[in-house]
Parts: C-alpha cells; sequence; structure tokens
C-alpha cells in the first residue's frame, strides 16, 4: 500500500507555563493526535475553540515546533527538516486561513501578493510572473483586472480567493484550510466551498480543512475527526459520523448545531458546562464532566479511553457501541 | 389590537460624499405583545442599524430621516424628549448584543451592574436590589456558585458573559428584547446553552422578541414571523414555517439554496452570485436585480408589494399583477 500524502502520528503542542512563578501548569493543546490525509482527499478538523485544531494545523506546516510526535508529508519526516529543505516543502504545503483581511498586506496589491510565493521560490522568470498571476486569478474567479487593486478595495469573499490564489501560486498538493469560510455570509461561503471543491477536482489537492460547521464539513469532507482538548475522540468517514456519531462529544455537537428547518425540532440534547481548561485536563475520559452517557461511571473519572474501531468509525469512549446512536435524523 | 412595536417607513440616513446614503431605506414591520420576530440578513443589510435605531441609538453622523415613525405600546419614540427616553431605553426594552465584552464594564462586578441598572429603573434600596440581583443570576443560570455576584466580566467565558447581559436586559422587566446576533461569537454547544435559555426567558416571561441574525438556523425554531432583509429594505415577511417551506422572494429562495445542511439528501450548493452592493451602490429597482435568477426587464423599477395572504409579503414584480 503506498504511503499517504500526510502521515501525523502521536503529535504534540505543548506551550509553557504562564507567569512568572510558573504557577500554572503547561497548557496540552495538542495532546497524542495521529490521523492521514491521502491524496485528493479531504479531512475535517472538527472542534469548538480550545480543541487544539488550530494548534495542531500550524504544527504540522512548522509554523510553530511540535513538542512531540511525527509528521510525514510527500515521504519527509517534516519535523526533522533543516531550514533549507523545510522551505522547499513549504511549496508543497500550504495555508488558507479565516480571516484573509489579516493574511493580506494592505499595501500590496492582489498581483504581488499572488506572485510573491513564486518570486520566493524562484518557480519563473520575471517576465513569465504576470502571464501566471493572471491565470491564477481567473481560476479563482477573479479577473486579471484585479491583479493592480488593493486588498481593501476587495470584499470578503474576493479577498478569500485572492488567498487562496496565493496558496495555489507555489504549486501545492496539500492545503490546510483554516476556518476558509466562516467570516463570509452565506451567500459568498457557498461560492468559496464551490471553489474549493472544483479546485481539488482539478488539481487534484488535498484538504485539511479545519471547522466548527458540521454542515459545511457534510459539504466538503471525506472524512471527519473530532477534537475535543487536544485529542481525536471519533473519525471516520463523514457521512457515517454525521448519521451514526457514536462519541457522546460528537452526538452533542450534531445535537446542537441549528438547522434551518423550522420543522426540525430545536435542542433536543444541549451539552451541559463549557470546556474545562486545556492546562488542567480532567482525569480519565477528558469529556466525562459534561458527558451525558447513562452507562458513565467510575472507569470514565479514572481511565482514560484509547481510540478503538467501531464500525467504520474510530471511538475514544469506553460506553460507546454499535448501538444508541443518536445523529442527523 | 395595536402592535407592541410598530415601524413604518424608517430611514437611516448618514452624509456620503455627493448624496446622502440610506443604509436603511424605508423598513416598515410591527410585533405583537408576546411575539418573536426574526430579522435576517447578510452583512451590510440594515438589520443592526435597524435595531439601534428603534432605541435611537444610530452612532454619529447617521441620523433617523423625517417621514420614519417608530410607535412603541402607542408612544410616539421619536418625539421622545432625553428624559421620557430612558424609560423606554433599557426600561420597557432591554438589548443584547453580540459581544458581552464591549457592553460590560470591566471594572464593576457583574452584580453591581445588574444592581445598578435595577436601582436605575425602580426605587428600591441597595439590599433589595442585591437580592433581585442574584434572583436575576440563579434565572440566567449564573446561581450554581456562591460568590457568582462579586466576579469581573474577565473571570467568565464569553457563554457566561451573554447570561449576564441577559440578566442585566431583564432587570428593568422590558416588554420587548431586542437581541442582535446574541450566539454569533459563541461556540456551538454554548450557543445551544444561550438559546436554550433564550427560549425559555421568552416563555416565562411572555416577552416580546426582535431576534436579529444572520443564521438562518438559529431562527428557524424560535421565531413567528420572519423578515428578510437585503439592501437596506425587507424583502420579504412570513410566518417562519412558510417561508422556510416556501420561499417567495428570489433573494429568500437564493439563501436558503446556498446553505450547507445537515440533514436530508447532501446536494451541490447553489451559490448566490456577485455581492451584497454598498448603499452607495445600490442599484436602481428591486436592489436585488443584479444577482437574480429570475430577472426581468421590469426589475429595473420599483417593485410592488405582493401580498398573497397568509400574514405574508415579499417586494418583488414575480407574481404582481401583470407580471
Amino acid at each position: 500500500m503506498p504511503e499517504p500524502l500526510l502521515e501525523v502520528t502521536n503529535l504534540a503542542k505543548h506551550y509553557p507555563a504562564r507567569g512568572v512563578f510558573r504557577r500554572q501548569p503547561a497548557v496540552r493543546a495538542v495532546d497524542g493526535v495521529s490521523f492521514h490525509v491521502e491524496r485528493g482527499e479531504t479531512l475535517a478538523l472538527v472542534g469548538e475553540s480550545g480543541s487544539g485544531k488550530s494548534s495542531l494545523a500550524r504544527t504540522i506546516l512548522r509554523l510553530e515546533e511540535a513538542t512531540g510526535g511525527v509528521v510525514r508529508f510527500e515521504g519527509q519526516d517534516v519535523l526533522g527538516l533543516d531550514p533549507r529543505p523545510l522551505r522547499a516543502l513549504r511549496r508543497r504545503m500550504q495555508i488558507v486561513f479565516q480571516d484573509p483581511s489579516g493574511a493580506l498586506n494592505p499595501r500590496m496589491t492582489v498581483g504581488d501578493a499572488v506572485a510573491e510565493g513564486i518570486e520566493i521560490h524562484r518557480l519563473l522568470p520575471t517576465a513569465e510572473i504576470p502571464a501566471r498571476v493572471s491565470g491564477l486569478l481567473q481560476e479563482v474567479g477573479l479577473t486579471p483586472e484585479m491583479a493592480a487593486v488593493y486588498p481593501h478595495e476587495l470584499s470578503g469573499g474576493q479577498r478569500q480567493r485572492v488567498g487562496i490564489a496565493r496558496a495555489l501560486a507555489v504549486g501545492p498538493s496539500f492545503l490546510v484550510l483554516d476556518e476558509p469560510v466562516s467570516a463570509l455570509d452565506v451567500s459568498v461561503q457557498a461560492q468559496v466551498l464551490n471553489l474549493l471543491l472544483d479546485l481539488q477536482r482539478t488539481r487534484g489537492l488535498a484538504y485539511l480543512f479545519i471547522a466548527h460547521d458540521l454542515a459545511v464539513v457534510r459539504q466538503v469532507a471525506h472524512r471527519v475527526a473530532v477534537l475535543y482538548l487536544g485529542q481525536i475522540v471519533e473519525s471516520g468517514p463523514t457521512e457515517e459520523v454525521l448519521t451514526h456519531p457514536r462519541h457522546p462529544y460528537t452526538q452533542a455537537l450534531i445535537a446542537s448545531a441549528p438547522e434551518p428547518d423550522p420543522t426540525v425540532p430545536v435542542a433536543r440534547l444541549v451539552l451541559p458546562g463549557e470546556p474545562p481548561d486545556p492546562s488542567r485536563p480532567p482525569s480519565g475520559c477528558r469529556f466525562n464532566p459534561r458527558c451525558g452517557h447513562p452507562a458513565r461511571d467510575a472507569r470514565c473519572l479514572e481511565e482514560s479511553p484509547p481510540l478503538r474501531p467501531l464500525g467504520p468509525s474510530t471511538v475514544a469512549c469506553h460506553h460507546a457501541s454499535m448501538e444508541a446512536a443518536e445523529g442527523v435524523r | 389590537m395595536t402592535p407592541l412595536l410598530e415601524v413604518r417607513d424608517l430611514r437611516v440616513t448618514f452624509p456620503g460624499t455627493g448624496n446622502e446614503v440610506s443604509p436603511v431605506d424605508g423598513v416598515t414591520f410591527s410585533i405583537d405583545a408576546g411575539e418573536t420576530l426574526a430579522l435576517v440578513g447578510e452583512s451590510g443589510s440594515g438589520k443592526t442599524l435597524t435595531s439601534l435605531a428603534l432605541v435611537r441609538l444610530v452612532p454619529l453622523p447617521g441620523r433617523i430621516a423625517a417621514g420614519s415613525s417608530i410607535r412603541f405600546g402607542g408612544t410616539d419614540l421619536l418625539a421622545l424628549g432625553p428624559g421620557a427616553l430612558r424609560q423606554v431605553r433599557g426600561r420597557r426594552i432591554g438589548m443584547v448584543f453580540q459581544d458581552p465584552m464591549t457592553s460590560l464594564n470591566p471594572v464593576l462586578t457583574v452584580g453591581d451592574q445588574i444592581s445598578e441598572t435595577i436601582r436605575a429603573h425602580f426605587p428600591v434600596s441597595r439590599a433589595e436590589a442585591r437580592g433581585r440581583s442574584e434572583a436575576l443570576l440563579l434565572e440566567v443560570g449564573l446561581g450554581d456558585t456562591a460568590g457568582r455576584y462579586d466576579t469581573y466580566p474577565h473571570q467568565l467565558s464569553g457563554g457566561m458573559r451573554q447570561r449576564v447581559m441577559l440578566a442585566i436586559a431583564l432587570a428593568a422587566e422590558p416588554e420587548l428584547l431586542v437581541a442582535d446576533e446574541p450566539t454569533s461569537a459563541l461556540d456551538v454547544t454554548i450557543q445551544a446553552q444561550i438559546l436554550a435559555l433564550l427560549d425559555q426567558l421568552k416563555s416565562s416571561r411572555r416577552m416580546s422578541v426582535l431576534l436579529i441574525s444572520h443564521n438562518l438556523g438559529v431562527v428557524a425554531g424560535r421565531s413567528d414571523r420572519v423578515a428578510v432583509m437585503y439592501a437596506g429594505r425587507i424583502v420579504e415577511e412570513a410566518p417562519t414555517d412558510r417561508l422556510f417551506a416556501a420561499p417567495a422572494h428570489p433573494y429568500t429562495q437564493g439563501l436558503l439554496a446556498s446553505l450547507p445542511r445537515l440533514r436530508g439528501p447532501r446536494r451541490p450548493l447553489k451559490a448566490i452570485p456577485g455581492m451584497v452592493p454598498r448603499p452607495e451602490a445600490w442599484p436602481p429597482g428591486c436592489r436585488f436585480h443584479p444577482r437574480c435568477a429570475q430577472v426581468m426587464p421590469q426589475c429595473t423599477s420599483e417593485p410592488p408589494i405582493v401580498a398573497p395572504g397568509e400574514g405574508r409579503w415579499s417586494r418583488c414584480w414575480l407574481g404582481a399583477e401583470g407580471a
């Protein structure tokens, strides 16, 4: 079997204790996460704030240094790379951020922003760059004339298209999409999601799609992994996880998602409390203080549940079973 | 029966580089006692400015144009002097906004902020106000910890701060609660908690609610009627179940078709082309026509209001006589 495009094993990212006297314990933002992404595939990472999903993405790209674990991408050991080969690798893995305005230099024209990566990596002779930039802008649904404008003259949707063009400019095989449509209006959100699906088809791109909106995830992802307090609690094929969620947290996420349909009863299952402080995760199963599973017992308080296969999914819950799945109805 | 709130031809104008612009441009709606109206729209539709105009909090240099009318419980709010206005704003009309951190005072405890509101509106002693505040904290689900009264806003999570905002809004026992994107900054499980709380308070206190949101999912299960705003105007209003089952205006149809859904068969999203225009660039006639899939020649002139009954109407040439 060929190696997956991206393979992450036991990745950890801990932030050191805060404060002069370091009385706070370290924050274990990512704490032993393993997954893989195949060529041309979309894996969605779903989680709420504090789940560690953005730290995870930044660590994979080495925008931050990992505390432990292994990341293999296109056969290379990413975490062990020296600066020069790391730069070369960055051509192949790119990121698109949630807030396109924060990611674009306000004093750089759209054309210069898209050309920047091509210039840094010396991918083309200077004379050929404008034509390539025009082509990229058209590929993301903008006009070549937009090369001359500044980011502030663009709408949010157009800025996100520029962010995508910029990432594509260096010819990646893999994109991390960090909440790419969360800041956009619904009518524009659909445009950008459709663009991402088209680009995946035409360019064979693999995506790590970070999101909190399960309906968006359903639209784009082949597989989904649900994160809670720095750990994966459930993963599997998207439709399977949404229709037969096995972990109580996944079930709560699905039940909490507001559905634009007045015939769907609201709030069938509201999760109590808030996610605990990641510097002081609960003992045993990290979800146990909020868990409403009828079989919750002493073992949940003492023993951290390992991920185990359950049907086509993988679940970290002592009491998850093939029955009793309250998913999308 | 007279509605609790009646807004007619509301126009909010700002001085522009050339002509004045009107980000809210002729908005008409009403809310009955005990009723929840949802005002839905994308950014730039004018929904937040509409809610601010209700309590005369339009930011300068904007102003409410002559010819606008806002009547609340029979009183003309636009004619009130400052003292009388204070008897309505924050008292009979309560407000919660998206970001509680900017509305809470960082150097006062949450309990003191609730007490302050109570004492601003009712002639009660400090001790009495404290007692009522503690009861309100309990009512909004913050009564589980002793000493919650004495916590500061920064010690609370986003969801808890929104609960405090609700307690402050309820402190004056309002007849109408204006909730502008009350859960948009919150995680989905916390959003579900706050929405459940809002539903519960609405029925226990029999308040009217104006729920403003960009999220059709948030309004679907908890409003009696929905008004959809686009480019400064309401383009369609209907009972909630009718609006979702059979949207009349092409913009509403487009919004619903562009929404990803968790339930039902998975289908490709139908995006609305283009983007929401800015007030200075609003097209003539129907403001949605350049993006509309069903555009007709007459759409460049002012669309008629079509009211097929069932308490619904839309502003569109489709379905108009002779169209």
